[in-house]
């Protein structure tokens, strides 16, 4: 049963599945144990991330490529729902327009770039894909007509989402409202995006994916097309980016650059990939919690250091509380080279 | 007996999961060309890039000279005084001809007597002197390729295939050139298919098969001995061409 | 000798197209001119970028790290000389801008060989390893600079001299554009001269081409490319402090931002061309700024639009380099 559900790609290492279980079962029962607005939020992005981590692990530690533009297709599901629902008004109808249309740009957008440089080498694809990413992200800031420029877009979400939604009193001293209904609609997508992940890469198609990643020569030899396989499964990867941005938008009630296009979410998705462990799927879920925790909490480690230091000049800069990406960076360097396979490798190692 | 030139014992080499030489012995005496022979995938061309250290060898040693160059970066097993023309030439196609063999001449501008002689072989080099190495011909690069080895004084040559896709004419100059090498400055190992030319030249022979030299020793020997030819090219040396 | 002249014509074709669209030869000219300089600024920081890939296979993701750099580290000297910055001298404001260019160009370069060391050196080979490290190193080194210089951003005027425009007539031509042209064409025609006209440059062409070869004939290929490396950082830097006194500001993200303009300019080069960068830098100066004027929204794309173009008719770049 288990077994079928996870696709028979079980975490092989008796801690990972602790902390596995304890992220799903926090996850599930965090409205309830830290109940406020702030954790709830804190959650939700949990969640999201872990989507959006897991489908950039389907591209760079399943098929070998790095893409610099999925917080492009990230920003084109978000944005399409936000678009919707500020134009045709907040029902679910919108809510439905909103993630097709995503969907249906992210894939074309993907399918346009995959072709044009999938074929040549993975630094290409790697430039193209930075250079496509940027330059729609300050499109996006630019058509403030649609997209509402560097604001980004306010609007409500469909009724029964509202925090004025109520479904009944409370349940252990939590009101039973719309907030608490969005989250559960995000946590149980997200799981369910996640399952359908490790399927796709536990199919035949994740295994000549594979194949690809560790010699496209013979790949192509064998009589794949490298390509075509390349191709759909960046389409895929899109696709999902694209649902997780819709997740986002029908969480917060606003979009705009800064938390689904900018550069910085990209940086934030490739280390929570590689800190993770690349080509474990697992992997982008422990990354996404390790960093939303760390863009929380590592912060307040450092404010300690940070005092500890006061008097002297450029160490206290070090360990300032806004400095936290310096020291995830350097993890992020060191993972690459000692532990490729991040920390769900290390943990596989010991079991 | 004097130590040979170049030695190789029990070279092993691996081109990523594929064990390509499986031990090679042979020793190359100084004054002279061997012929490396063999069939397709015997391992000729891996031994010379072993050598050159383009290629590691994951074991065994090799000497040139009385000392172990096993070890030692490409650049620096050139520095002693060894030339190699590889079976795809890599000319530098974007760089004339002359650019092609002034860079090929480390220790100043080419010497013009030297050029001279190589003018009277490879005549075309001299036609096309400020032509870019990529708009030459098959058999120009050819010419190219060797003569960037032989620009200025070698001791030892390593040369790939030097016939592949020349005219008559031209082969008969390429003879003439290795002769006057082999007699005079140079050694000479080379690797070649062409049997007329390998036995008008080779004064050893060194037979590779599977990764292993199954046979070394004079050439005039092996030319006479068609069961030992049979065995190991799987063709007649008069045949095979 | 064959050369091939089409990429070449695209510059002219370009700027003749844009003339009637944009209607006044005023503006025409002053866009031309803008466009010019944004290009060779951009090609004084893509040329390095360009070489060491050509010569090692080696794409270096942080090389905005260097851009960045520079553009503080200059940025700092001539606020550290201000008196100067803001006579009424030349002689005075050059006084401040040559030590502050060097000093970008030194802290800049010595940087670079560290990062070649550190960063670069042990994932030769291996593209996705370098792809991810090299961001890590950029990620690190954006931190670091404003670990050192603060997180704010640092505004920074132009000295006297270089203030204002020279009028013709009713045409106007800023004056920092055009010390832009003339450094821009200076670093073109040195690095041209090195690369075609001295031993140096002989060995640079033949190791992108094939540096195995060029090692089988006796060079250290490492060595060069390590000078090449530092060389191609120095330059990234001299183009930072040039942005940042283009820009009027300097924040830790200048790097990221102008890196993707390099990214598109080698891309539509050809990857490890010096002469198809410098074509491709100035395409994108002169459509950034045609496009900049005609529909001020879409500018960032016309760059993206141009690449896509440029390799639908070649798709490796203009200038493809030839390879083993």
């Amino acid at each position: 049963m288990l077994r079928s559900i996870l696709s028979d790609d079980l975490p092989k290492s008796r801690w990972l599945a602790l902390a596995l279980v304890a992220i799903l079962v926090g996850l599930a029962v965090a409205p309830f144990l830290f109940p406020g607005a702030k954790s709830l939020n804190v959650a939700a992005k949990i969640c999201v991330f872990i989507v959006l981590a897991a489908s950039f692990d389907l591209l760079l530690g399943y098929t070998g490529i790095v893409s610099f533009a999925h917080t492009m297709f990230f920003g084109i599901g978000a944005y399409g729902v936000a678009i919707s629902l500020t134009r045709m008004g907040a029902g679910w109808d919108a809510v439905a327009v909103g993630v097709v249309a995503g969907l249906v740009v992210a894939i074309v957008l993907a399918t346009v770039i995959g072709l044009f440089s999938l074929r040549v080498r993975t630094i290409f694809f790697a430039m193209i894909t930075l250079a496509v990413a940027s330059a729609f992200a300050i499109l996006a800031s630019q058509l403030s007509d649609l997209t509402g420029g560097e604001d980004g877009l306010n609007y409500r979400l469909p009724a029964a989402l509202r925090a004025s939604f109520s479904f009944g009193d409370t349940l252990f001293g939590v009101r039973l409202n719309g907030r608490l209904l969005d989250y559960y609609l995000v946590y149980a997508a997200s799981l369910a995006l996640i399952l359908v992940l490790l399927r796709i890469v536990n199919s035949p198609f994740g295994s000549v994916l594979m194949a690809i990643r560790e010699n496209p020569f013979r790949a192509e030899a064998i009589g794949y097309r490298t390509v075509v396989y390349r191709t759909i499964a960046s389409c895929i990867a899109a696709a999902t980016a694209a649902l997780a941005g819709a997740l986002l938008a029908l969480w917060s009630s606003q979009t705009n650059p800064d938390t689904t296009l900018s550069f910085d979410i990209m940086v934030d998705i490739l280390l929570m990939v590689v800190i993770g462990g690349m080509g474990t799927m697992y992997g982008a879920v422990i990354g996404a919690v390790l960093l939303v925790f760390a863009q929380n909490y590592l912060q307040d480690l450092l404010a300690i250091a940070n005092k500890a230091l006061a008097g002297v000049p450029l160490l206290a800069n070090l360990f300032h509380p806004d400095r936290w990406l310096l020291w995830l960076g350097v993890a992020f360097i060191l993972c690459v080279y000692f532990f490729p396979a991040g920390i769900v490798g290390r943990l596989r190692q010991k079991r | 007996m004097a130590e040979p030139l170049l030695s190789l014992r029990g070279v092993q080499t691996n081109i990523g999961r594929y064990h390509i030489l499986h031990g090679v012995e042979f020793d190359v005496a100084e004054g002279g060309l061997t012929m490396l022979l063999g069939r397709n995938g015997a391992g000729k061309t891996t031994t010379l890039r072993t050598i050159m250290g383009m290629w590691r060898a994951a074991a065994g040693e090799i000497r040139f000279d009385g000392r172990d160059i096993t070890h030692l970066a490409t650049p620096d097993i050139a520095r002693l005084g060894i030339a190699y023309v590889p079976e795809s030439m890599a000319i530098f196609a974007d760089l004339t001809v002359q650019e092609n063999l002034v860079l090929a001449a480390r220790s100043g501008p080419p010497d013009q007597k030297r050029l001279d002689w190589i003018f009277a072989r490879f005549e075309a080099l001299k036609r096309f002197w400020t032509l870019p190495a990529g708009h030459l011909s098959g058999g120009q690069k050819q010419m190219l390729a060797v003569a960037r080895a032989i620009i200025e004084p070698r001791r030892l040559l390593l040369i790939d295939e030097p016939t592949k896709g020349l005219a008559p004419a031209i082969i008969a100059n390429m003879i003439d050139a290795f002769r006057e090498l082999k007699d005079g400055e140079s050694t000479l190992l080379v690797v070649e298919q062409n049997f007329a030319f390998a036995r008008q030249l080779g004064d050893t022979v060194a037979v590779m098969d599977d990764g292993r030299v199954a046979h070394q020793g004079s050439m005039a020997a092996f030319a006479a001995d068609s069961a030992l030819q049979q065995h190991l090219l799987g063709l007649g040396m008069d045949t095979h061409q | 000798m064959k050369r091939d002249w089409l990429p070449l014509l695209l510059i002219p074709a370009l700027m003749i197209g844009a003339l009637p669209l944009i209607g006044s030869p005023a503006s025409w000219v002053t866009l031309t001119v803008a466009g010019l300089a944004m290009g060779l600024m951009i090609f004084i920081m893509a040329s390095g970028l360009t070489l060491t890939f050509g010569l090692m296979d080696v794409l270096n993701f942080g090389h905005g790290a260097f851009i960045a750099v520079g553009a503080f580290v200059a940025a700092s000297v001539m606020l550290a000389l201000a008196p100067w910055m803001t006579a009424d001298s030349i002689w005075l404001n050059l006084a401040a801008i040559g030590p502050a260019v060097l000093a970008a160009m030194v802290v800049s370069g010595v940087l670079g060989l560290g990062f070649e060391r550190i960063i670069v050196r042990p994932v030769y080979g291996q593209h996705l390893k370098q792809i991810l490290v090299t961001t890590g190193g950029l990620i690190v080194a954006e931190q670091l600079l404003k670990v050192i210089w603060g997180p704010d951003q640092i505004t920074l005027s132009r000295p006297t001299a270089l203030r204002g425009a020279f009028l013709f007539g009713d045409v106007a031509i800023e004056k920092y554009r055009v010390l832009a042209v003339v450094v821009g064409l200076v670093v073109f025609a040195a690095l041209a001269l090195t690369l075609n006209r001295t031993r140096l440059g002989l060995l640079i062409r033949a190791g992108v081409e094939n540096g195995e070869m060029v090692e089988a004939l006796g060079y250290r290929i490492r060595r060069l490319f390590v000078g090449v490396f530092v060389v191609g950082s120095a330059l990234a830097g001299l183009g930072g402090a040039m942005w940042g006194l283009y820009q009027e500001t300097v924040t830790a993200a200048i790097g990221a931002q102008v890196a993707v303009l390099v990214f598109i300019v080698i891309i539509i080069g050809g990857l490890g061309s010096v002469g198809g960068c410098f074509v491709g830098a100035l395409l994108v100066g002169l459509t950034a700024n045609y496009i900049g004027f005609l529909a001020p929204k879409v500018a960032l794309g016309s760059n993206i639009l141009l690449m896509a173009m440029v390799l639908l008719w070649r798709p490796q770049g203009l200038y493809p380099v030839a390879k083993r």
